[in-house]
């Protein structure tokens, strides 16, 4: 349930996601998206480059209106709460959202004080020390390397504590041990009744650490089986059966034993499926 | 109050810290002003005197096309790396965001008006200190009308493709009134019999248009930056 302090301060604990539609001119990002999420869950958000996974994210961020469609917060729209939301959203974009010209301390310094922290060295220091940056605090991020980046974004972007976590690709450029630590940060923020949205191609690392996934294409979600198999094989499955129920739509259905032509639109799986006209 | 006031001044801080450090948008309004004020000189001097009046123009000309680059490099650096959305995301007034971004850029263009200033004073044997509040008062009200509806354009357009050729198209039609009336406020100060009343009502009128634009600008920038 949603509720409202006598301080102002806003939180809950469902996100609903009700017939959001984005359109952008002819062009539609997303149509007639549903879910819910609860505190205490990851969501994964899977699906081809262009699916509309990160227009999604904006939406859930506040940062791009719906043109169709609710978003709760609790049972609030966001236009009803404003600042007191945003206070509760952090969101990690695939650019990071970080000043190259800054020192890494600086970067959580300045966040952190826009946040409303008026003392803000300790958090910063154990926000670096969980980025495992502490010794580089004082370097400029524009001499990181991507994953350090990377690490630091994530910090940034959870340094106030939010309940709301919405995560663009966030293992982009992590190494082994970074991808570890992240898991596990991810499966505390889930003890912590954190409601977590990421958005992800790398099927594998997920798989186990979710507790639901999302598949979207072309902007529509797409169901995901929940026969057995890993993940990959289930969204291989569900993206599929999508190309195929939506082939014979349009009238251009597969022939039998045969398969579509096309990109493969799964990660790391470059395959070209054969056609009549291959053969 | 208190609470956009401390927001402007960390958006602000952050902003110096960033520019002291790359000098990118000092450097190029700078250095494109202080052309344009040479290129000027030669264009308005003849046999050693230069054409009356001529000098209130090329402050202010220089002043709208230098002031028009630190618009475009001010938000597109906030575009690079998508920190715009990072501090959209902040849970504050997104006013006091645009009132930090506008400080900014304010400051950035005090500091090419000393250089610009000095140069046509220099080649021209202008006397604009002969009334300086007048005439500071019609520079900082006129530089922070042309900002504030500039940081408003280029805020709308960051994320346009084609913003460095919409900037223009929108900002010079708005603020041509300011640059107009601080043309007029500034040759009346240093024609050879100063108009200091002329001076006083173009500096009303700035500071009129400076009062709607500004609150317009406040009014609008947090719906205009929801995509």
């Amino acid at each position: 349930m949603p509720s409202t302090s006598p301080s102002g301060s806003f939180d809950f604990e469902r996100l609903t996601v009700r017939g959001v539609s984005r359109h952008y001119g002819r062009q539609r990002a997303l149509s007639r998206v549903s879910l819910v999420a609860g505190a205490g869950e990851i969501i994964g958000l899977l699906g081809p480059n262009g699916a509309g996974k990160s227009t999604l994210l904006g939406v859930l961020a506040t940062l791009i209106a719906p043109s169709r469609g609710r978003v709760l917060y609790g049972d609030r729209p966001a236009r009803e709460l404003g600042a007191a939301l945003r206070r509760r959203l952090g969101y990690l974009s695939h650019d990071l959202q970080l000043y190259p010209e800054l020192t890494a301390g600086e970067n959580l310094e300045f966040f952190a004080r826009l946040y409303g922290d008026t003392r803000p060295a300790e958090r910063v220091a154990a926000a670096l020390l969980q980025a495992h940056l502490t010794d580089r605090a004082g370097d400029r991020v524009s001499g990181f390397s991507r994953g350090m980046r990377q690490r630091l974004a994530l910090e940034r972007s959870l340094l106030h504590g939010p309940r709301l976590v919405l995560l663009d690709e966030p293992f982009t450029g992590l190494d082994e041990r970074s991808v570890g630590d992240f898991v596990d940060r991810l499966r505390g923020l889930r003890a912590a009744g954190c409601i977590v949205l990421l958005a992800t191609h790398d099927l594998d690392i997920v798989d186990g650490l979710l507790d639901r996934a999302v598949v979207l294409r072309a902007g529509r979600t797409v169901p995901l089986g929940d026969a057995g198999g890993s993940l990959r094989e289930r969204y291989r499955a569900a993206v599929a059966d999508d190309v195929t129920a939506r082939s014979l739509r349009r009238g251009t259905a597969r022939t039998p034993g045969g398969s579509v032509g096309g990109r493969s639109e799964l990660p790391g799986d470059d395959w070209r499926a054969r056609t009549p006209s291959d053969a | 109050m208190r609470e956009v006031l401390r927001v402007a001044w960390l958006v602000l801080r952050k902003d110096i810290r960033v520019e002291s450090r790359s000098r990118e948008v000092l450097y190029t309004t700078t250095f494109f002003a202080t052309s344009c004020v040479l290129v000027f000189s030669f264009a308005f001097v003849r046999s050693g005197r230069p054409v009356e009046g001529a000098e209130s123009g090329i402050v202010w000309v220089a002043l709208a096309y230098a002031g028009q680059l630190a618009l475009g490099r001010a938000f597109e650096r906030e575009l690079h790396h998508d920190a715009l959305r990072g501090l959209l995301l902040a849970p504050v007034e997104r006013g006091a965001i645009f009132a930090g971004k506008l400080l900014g850029i304010v400051l950035l263009m005090a500091l090419v008006e000393v250089v610009v200033v000095f140069f046509v004073a220099l080649f021209f044997s202008t006397p604009f200190f002969a009334h300086p509040f007048l005439f500071v008062g019609l520079l900082a009200a006129g530089t922070i009308g042309f900002a504030g509806v500039g940081a408003l354009f280029a805020a709308m357009l960051a994320r346009a493709q084609s913003r460095a050729v919409l900037l223009p198209v929108l900002l010079y039609p708005i603020t041509v009134p300011v640059l107009i009336a601080g043309v007029n406020g500034t040759l009346a100060l240093i024609q050879a019999d100063p108009n200091l009343d002329l001076a006083r009502f173009w500096l009303a009128l700035i500071l009129f248009f400076d009062a709607v634009f500004l609150t317009l600008a406040f009014w609008t920038f947090e719906p205009l930056m929801t995509e």
